[in-house]
């Protein structure tokens, strides 16, 4: 593991899997670069950049604890922050279908730190600590759960939350329509959000999304958005798709569709927002593909090591400084005090108290209704 | 008297009405159809689905995540397979985000044999289904069950799958639903869509029914007896019943109880039971290799060894890949009337 927190990879090596790997399956990504004609406004573009470094530290820790064995497992969303940030962000957040849904998968704590999640909430996940909000210690790492802002449970299998997606856009859409088209009282109309992987678009549960959401008469307001890596997990995207771009799927259903590099926290932003207004505005689904970086592989069991896939932060960082909207030193104070804080978590984690063997009868009813047999 | 359509079409339009359900969906089950066994008609809040079993368990759960309240139906249980990890997802969700997410969701889903429904109309799920922690599960085996067991379903904040035993779909009850008018002709008037309203005019006139509940985990004793209990649910209950009938005029009273409830069950009421009878026989139509009844004579054995004057027995379906079509397939397979009273008979003249 490295010591410091900087952006350089120690090595340059080829990605394990490279053998088998059409070499352009990886090439392709490194034509990603930052637009330069989209913008935001200077504070705006500053604070992206800060969460995103926070998202990135925050990651790296959850590294290191699992490097350090105090934790079995990492997986999480390393170079998916020019997206994971921008949509936390956009996301109309609280509590109920009044609100915007967000059905993630493992790697949006980008996501997460944009809402505002503590780093510390994210590190009890990891080291499964009964202080854990997202589930009290029962589950891997980046598998959040925040009603308050929605954030139904992230669950391993994949693409499951394609189709659970559908059931918030209903319960929302039927708020839509009651309310006679008028703008409810939290001020928005609400969406249901959900993302996932590319290589996971191949489950059933994603063509569901499409086809439940594009019903005509009972269009849905969904944003459906896919993550292309171009990986799953060692499988190239290059080998598994005739289709050219994930987001061609939706064409066949009208689904309004877009392809964005979301490698660009701008340009991401900009197409964020403007496909979130559309389904504000239509209660219409939009299909999204997002291209980005997979940094440090696909979890723990490949290595968690550095890879040599582009950076988001690092081009960002760079095109903020050419800027000189941002000194590098004070770049490096950025990355310095989040590692500090992150530090200071995982310390405070380790001393938290742990499960009890008692407990895994609780919540298995509401109210913890009995539900062991032994005792009918 | 309703049959169990009519019970479940009756609970359907109070739970719309009175208890907050805001979606009735799957396949079919929405205008003009309302079901393949009827069970949806003229009901104000169904829809008809895509046909993608998975799309509905995940929209259930979707609407369930959002605070809602919803019926979903899988046409038929031999069709739920390909939802089996989301019903595990609906039954853990509340355990995995440790207690921040219920489910208040209901699945129905027709099951079993006995009406000649060849290889895919004729599955059981009940063994499956007790196989799904965090889910309560439902078998009425009379009308008047169905709509109380539906009704506390529909208002239970977890996940409750609602088994319904296909073969007694048309079969009447003996006992009225609180609110059922009493004349059965008047009851289809009201409530059953006329077959040739090709206008779609038609609109229901409802009773004026209770919530009457019957609690979930909570079994009946259907006949009494001390010589022996018998233990089923379902289609094979009222086979149970009758036999308990044919014996008793030979002056032998068996037990038998409707379990009604699988998860929870009622335990303490086959246990009171097995305590006088000291003989137990349990009886259901799944598969027999880890079936549910095995489940329930492995506890009998841990826990009334003593009581017992006899090995607890299972009669359960045949380990076979489906059920024939031919009606000797079909009784060769599951558990029928000669089986049930064999069986019985086979326990009573054990001799310890
Ligand atoms: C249904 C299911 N099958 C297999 C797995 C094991 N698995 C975990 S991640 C993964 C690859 C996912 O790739 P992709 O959808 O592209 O997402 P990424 O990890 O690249 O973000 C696989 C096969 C799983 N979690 N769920
Ligand atoms: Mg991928």
């Amino acid at each position: 593991m490295r010591k410091t927190t900087s952006l350089a990879p120690k090595s340059k090596r080829p990605l394990k899997a490279s053998s088998k790997v059409p070499a352009k399956a990886a090439g392709a990504r490194q034509s990603i670069t930052i637009s330069t004609k989209a913008t935001l406004p200077k504070e705006l573009q500053l604070s992206i950049y800060d969460l995103m470094i926070k998202s990135r530290v925050l990651e790296e820790r959850l590294i290191k604890v699992y490097k350090t064995g105090d934790a079995y497992f990492w997986i999480g969303g390393a170079g998916e922050e020019a997206f994971g940030v921008p949509l936390g962000l956009l996301t109309h957040k609280g509590h109920g279908p009044e609100y915007d849904y967000l059905h993630l998968h493992y790697r949006a704590t980008p996501t997460m730190i944009a809402l505002g999640m503590p780093m510390i909430d994210s590190l009890r996940l990891m080291m499964n600590r009964v202080t854990d909000p997202s589930t009290g210690g029962r589950n891997f790492c980046n598998h959040y759960c925040f009603p308050q802002w929605n954030v139904v449970p992230v669950t391993s299998p994949i693409e499951v939350q394609y189709g659970m997606a559908i059931g918030t856009a209903v319960a929302q859409r039927r708020r839509w329509y009651t309310a006679g088209g008028k703008t409810p009282a939290s001020g928005k109309k609400s969406i249901s959000i959900v993302s996932g992987g590319d290589a996971g678009s191949a489950e059933g549960d994603f063509a569901s999304s499409l086809i439940w959401a594009s019903r005509p008469g009972f269009e849905l307001p969904m944003l459906i958005t896919v993550q292309n890596n171009k990986w799953g997990i060692s499988t190239s995207y290059d080998t598994q798709h005739g289709e050219k771009n994930v987001a061609d799927r939706g064409k066949a259903f009208g689904i309004r569709t877009a392809i964005v590099n979301g490698n660009d926290p701008i340009e991401t932003y900009l197409a964020l927002q403007t496909e979130i207004d559309y389904i504000r505005k239509t209660g219409k689904p939009v299909l999204a593909e997002f291209h980005l970086s997979r940094i440090y592989g696909h979890s723990s069991a490949t290595g968690a090591n550095r890879e040599p896939d582009v950076c988001p932060i690092e081009l960002f960082e760079k095109k903020l400084v050419d800027q000189k909207w941002i000194k590098p030193h004070e770049t490096k104070e950025l990355w310095k005090r989040y590692d500090e804080e992150s530090r200071e978590a995982a310390e405070q984690v380790r001393k938290e108290p742990v499960p009890t063997r008692e407990s895994i009868w609780d919540n298995i009813y509401v109210g913890s209704e009995n539900a062991d047999w032994r005792k009918f | 008297m309703a049959n169990m359509a009519q019970a479940i079409r009756m609970a359907l339009h109070v739970g719309e009405t009175r208890l907050g359900v805001t979606d009735i969906f799957g396949q079919d089950v929405g205008a003009p159809l309302g079901g393949v066994f009827t069970a949806s008609q003229g009901l104000k809040n169904t829809w008809n689905s895509p046909l993608d079993e998975r799309g509905i368990i995940a929209t259930a759960i979707g609407l369930g995540l959002a605070g809602d309240r919803c019926v979903a139906e899988i046409q038929f249980a031999d069709y739920i397979f390909n939802t089996i990890d989301l019903l595990k997802m609906a039954g853990n969700t509340l355990w995995c985000s440790n207690g921040q997410y219920n489910l208040p969701i209901v699945v129905m889903t027709p099951v079993g044999a006995g009406i000649r429904g060849s290889i895919y109309h004729s599955h059981s799920f009940d063994a499956w289904a007790t196989r799904l922690p965090g889910w309560k599960v439902v078998i009425p085996s009379t009308p008047l069950d169905a709509y109380g067991l539906l009704i506390s379903a529909i208002k239970d904040p977890n996940p409750v799958l609602f088994l319904n035993p296909k073969s007694l779909m048309r079969v009447r009850g003996t006992e009225l639903i609180p609110g059922e008018p009493a004349d059965e002709k008047e009851l289809k008037n009201m409530i059953d869509q006329p077959v040739d309203d090709r206008k779609h005019q038609w609109r229901p006139k409802w009773p004026q029914l209770e919530e009457f509940e019957i609690p979930i985990g909570k079994g009946k004793i259907v006949r009494e007896g001390d010589r022996a209990t018998v233990v089923s649910y379902g289609r094979t209950l009222p086979l149970c019943a009758k036999v308990a009938d044919m014996l008793r005029e030979e002056g032998v009273a068996i037990e038998v109880i409707d379990l009604r409830s699988l998860y929870p069950y009622d335990w303490q009421m086959i246990k009171a039971s097995v305590h006088k009878t000291g003989r137990v026989l349990f009886v259901n139509e799944d598969t027999e290799v880890t079936n549910f009844g095995e489940h329930l004579a492995f506890r009998a054995t841990q826990d009334l060894f003593y009581e017992l004057l006899a090995r607890p027995r299972v009669l359960a379906g045949k380990n076979v890949p489906g059920i024939g079509l031919h009606p000797n397939l079909e009784e060769a397979s599951v558990p029928h009337l000669e089986d049930i009273l064999h069986e019985v008979r086979e326990l009573l003249g054990e001799v310890p």
